[in-house]
């Protein structure tokens, strides 16, 4: 079964089973995200990809496409909304852009960028996260997590394990590791695992490989998020 | 030895990672926390990973990774807890404890915290000792307490007056009038048949009674309808609104009731396996309501081949332990499968895919309650009272400024005015309708009417005289849902704590114009992008507040343009007290005069 929904005035294909973002991607169009990564189980939690569907605010990552749908996706309310809850996530933790090895290929700032993000705008928290630096070829700089859980996804679906998990309650949340000490080098990741390689942000890094790119040379340097998005996931699609 | 006492405890369970919570709560009994050791040894046993526990424990309030004390004191803090001086007798208590509260005494013997309301509203101030409910707290019953508590005297030994908990039922209605004789809700289902029974409860008008208000009837049928080999009955008593304490009476006084229409589900349903989810702070009614459930299996009313009707059901109690979301209906089931009470994305609904991703019917007791009553005297019955969209009646908590709080049932559409009256409540300034999550309304709404098309409750009702402070009752909610707030999802986790903050701003005095504007902005956005219920309604105290007294706000500003967002001097303290300095150089002040 297939039909057609229409997201800001366009009519688009869907076929049985996909999500509205689904839809979108495979037709072109673009649905700002984090969390949301194709081929892996929506989650649906950060929220930066909410669409307006018949009147009604979704996360389009894990609504479900059906025949009829009216959908918002481009308007100056929801583009405002997906700026303040991507600044929220920027306070939450403790993003410093320019010291950080991930900028330029960070989806963070990707989206920041792609949603005209220019300040935090709200009072940060200052929460007080910790390095774990005990794996020789993985990092976790828990300043960095926005609690997407793609490595959670990616270590139970992809790798077969289930190194991380997401801990704690409200804005005590955070991300923890299935070893004896709690620490990385206990656990059971590889370097080569799904899980350390899909964080969107710096939280999770591969050491020494950080500066192999010139900063000024990296993805988001270049090209909007907008477009990268579309291209790497609309091949995942095919 | 922790080995055999675990061995225990999981074998009590059955080995079942859903029984998570029940195994946890039984470890954190017997230690004052969850040892590390132990959460390897349930990783092995259960098959789950060691971060799932991990996750559990963090995620419920009542759980805890470090030791508490072997007296482990909670403090209600709920609005009503407050205006009944809790917070006075809370410090009254840490002194006589010499411990500060959110601390574990240096011996380990007490620990004393605070915790959301414990639904001891018409009776508080009210606490728990290790879990037990303790209700009229005095500074009599604390010193009573804190001796207890010095002597090491064992809590089957502590005087029974302590934990009296009232039903304090005021004003009976349609419900709670004719209670029905056991078994005789099953018998008249049959006798009806199944079919026409739901048509009953379709003709009925039954609107679930946790507050949303959807049609039960309708609900039980798609559930029905599901093809799959198993079902489930949940009942959500999991009722954490502050201010509502309806379900602790109705499971205290009419548990029968609320299993025989649990029953009746099931056989509507085809279910073999029902659930009531019952919440922590009401521990004191456990052991009783296994007993009732005991009592219907030897009575052939649970179990194999009910009444011989070929229907084969039992009911398990799941105990919560401390998280206010699981009363959402797919938190709750995920906490029933052992896991943090996070919300499910829907669809699929729980009638579709519910608990083990089986068609679940997840109703409140109350509803519960009067589906047994209306199998008996049939849908027309219960549509001939109430209004045209609310049928029935309704079964409010009563609390706060009035001279009987306690339990009222009502006919839908019955007036404020009318309840106000009942109660004895004068000098009224507001009330709270639905708890935090519903709606203030000023005593100038008073001729409003309680019913789903205007005033919806999930059975709260908090009346606030005019000697009470709107401000401190709204950041007493504010807070409580950025404590609740699951963290799920971005605009609820860091919303509601940014509602706190800029709230807390504001009501400190360094709120200037832009501020108000800045909190209503929030409000909205928190609103309007929260995954569920409760990031949805947690601005509905600023919001309904600031809507009805926006003077009350303004007062608080300072006629500056731009206010800092902390104290100033206050972030020097630190400073000063390294320094060993408190000179006036020393000192800045927030703005320049």
């Amino acid at each position: 079964m297939s039909g057609t929904i229409n997201i800001d005035g366009q009519n688009i294909p869907f076929e049985e089973g996909q999500t509205i973002i689904e839809a979108a991607t495979a037709a072109g169009v673009y649905i700002p995200h984090l969390c949301h990564q194709p081929g892996y189980t929506p989650h649906g939690s950060c929220k930066v990809c909410t669409v307006n569907v018949n009147g009604r605010n979704c996360s389009a990552c894990t609504f479900p496409a059906v025949e009829g749908q009216t959908i918002v996706n481009n308007s100056a309310e929801l583009e405002q909304d997906r700026r303040r809850m991507t600044q929220m996530l920027f306070v939450e933790g403790n993003h410093f852009c320019p010291s950080c090895e991930k900028t330029g290929n960070c989806q963070l700032q990707g989206v920041a960028y792609h949603l005209n993000m220019l300040d935090n705008h709200f009072p940060h928290f200052f929460a007080n996260r910790e390095m774990d630096a005990s794996h020789p070829d993985i990092l976790i700089d828990h300043n960095r997590c926005i609690f997407c859980n793609l490595c959670v996804r990616a270590s139970r679906e992809k790798d077969g394990k289930n190194v991380f998990g997401i801990s704690g309650r409200g804005i005590n949340k955070r991300l923890i590791i299935n070893s004896d000490s709690g620490q990385l080098k206990d656990s059971d990741i590889d370097v080569n695992d799904c899980a350390a390689h899909i964080c969107p942000t710096g939280a999770i890094l591969i050491k020494r490989t950080g500066y192999q790119v010139p900063i000024g040379k990296r993805i988001y340097d270049h090209h909007d998020i907008s477009e990268v998005a579309l291209m790497e996931e609309r091949e995942h699609g095919k | 030895m922790m080995k055999t006492f675990i061995q225990k405890v999981l074998t009590d369970a059955d080995y079942q990672p859903a029984r998570l919570l029940t195994i946890l709560r039984a470890l954190q009994a017997e230690y004052q926390h969850i040892p590390i050791d132990a959460i390897d040894i349930l990783a092995d046993a259960l098959n789950i990973p060691r971060t799932q526990i991990i996750a559990v424990v963090e995620f419920y309030s009542f759980l805890h990774l470090t030791p508490q004390g072997r007296y482990d004191i909670l403090i209600s803090d709920s609005i009503t807890d407050r205006m009944q001086g809790k917070e006075n007798l809370l410090g009254y208590l840490s002194s006589a404890l010499k411990v500060k509260a959110g601390q574990v005494r240096d011996d380990g013997l007490v620990s004393l915290n605070n915790t959301s309301c414990t639904g001891m509203c018409d009776q508080g101030p009210a606490g728990l000792v290790n879990g037990h409910a303790l209700t009229k707290l005095d500074r009599p019953r604390i010193d009573e307490i804190a001796a207890l508590v010095e002597q090491q005297k064992p809590l089957g030994e502590w005087p029974p007056h302590l934990f009296a908990v009232d039903d304090n039922i005021y004003k009976a209605g349609l419900l709670l009038n004719g209670p029905i004789e056991n078994g005789a809700a099953i018998q008249a289902t049959y006798t009806r048949g199944i079919n026409n029974t739901l048509e009953e409860l379709d003709r009925a008008g039954l609107r679930g009674r946790g507050g949303a208000g959807f049609k039960t009837a309708m609900k039980w049928r798609f559930c029905a309808e599901e093809p799959s080999e198993q079902h489930f009955v949940v009942c959500n008593a999991d009722e954490g609104e502050p201010g509502t304490f309806k379900d602790r009476v109705l499971l205290n006084s009419h548990a029968e009731q609320v299993f025989e229409g649990m029953t009746i589900a099931a056989a509507i349903i085809g279910a073999n396996q029902g659930f009531l989810y019952l919440r922590g702070e009401y521990l004191h009614i456990f052991d009783k309501l296994q007993a009732i459930l005991q009592q219907r299996r030897n009575a052939g009313l649970l179990g194999a081949n009910i009444l011989g009707q070929g229907l084969d059901f039992d009911i398990e109690i799941r105990l919560g332990a401390g998280a206010y979301i699981c009363g959402e209906e797919s938190a709750l089931i995920e906490s029933m499968e052992g896991k943090p009470g996070i919300p499910r994305n829907r669809p699929p609904y729980p009638v579709t895919s519910g608990y083990l991703n089986q068609p679940t019917v997840v109703n409140n007791v109350e509803t519960f309650l009067a589906v047994a009553k209306i199998a008996i005297e049939g849908g027309d019955w219960f549509a001939s009272f109430g209004t045209e969209k609310s049928a029935g009646s309704k079964i409010l908590s009563i609390c706060g400024d009035c001279s009987r709080p306690g339990i009222y049932e009502y006919p839908f559409g019955v007036s404020i005015e009318q309840i106000l009256a009942d109660c004895g409540a004068s000098n009224v300034l507001g009330i709270q309708v639905g708890g935090p999550s519903g709606t203030f309304i000023s005593n100038q709404e008073f001729n409003r009417q309680l019913a789903f098309e205007d005033l919806a409750t999930g059975g709260s009702f908090i009346i606030f005289n005019n000697s009470r402070n709107i401000l401190e009752i709204v950041q007493n909610f504010t807070h409580f849902f950025a404590h609740e707030s699951c963290g799920f999802c971005t605009p609820c986790r860091v919303g509601t704590a940014l509602l706190k903050k800029q709230l807390d701003k504001i009501i400190e005095g360094h709120g200037s114009a832009g501020d108000v504007v800045e909190l209503e902005s929030l409000c909205q956005l928190v609103k309007s992008n929260s995954h569920c219920g409760l990031g949805q309604t947690a601005a509905n105290p600023i919001l309904s507040t600031l809507q009805r007294y926006p003077d009350v706000y303004e007062k608080q500003l300072k006629s500056i343009s731009y206010e800092p967002g902390f104290d100033l001097d206050g972030s020097l303290e630190i400073a000063r007290r390294m320094a060993h300095r408190d000179d006036a150089a020393a000192h800045l002040s927030q703005v320049e005069d």
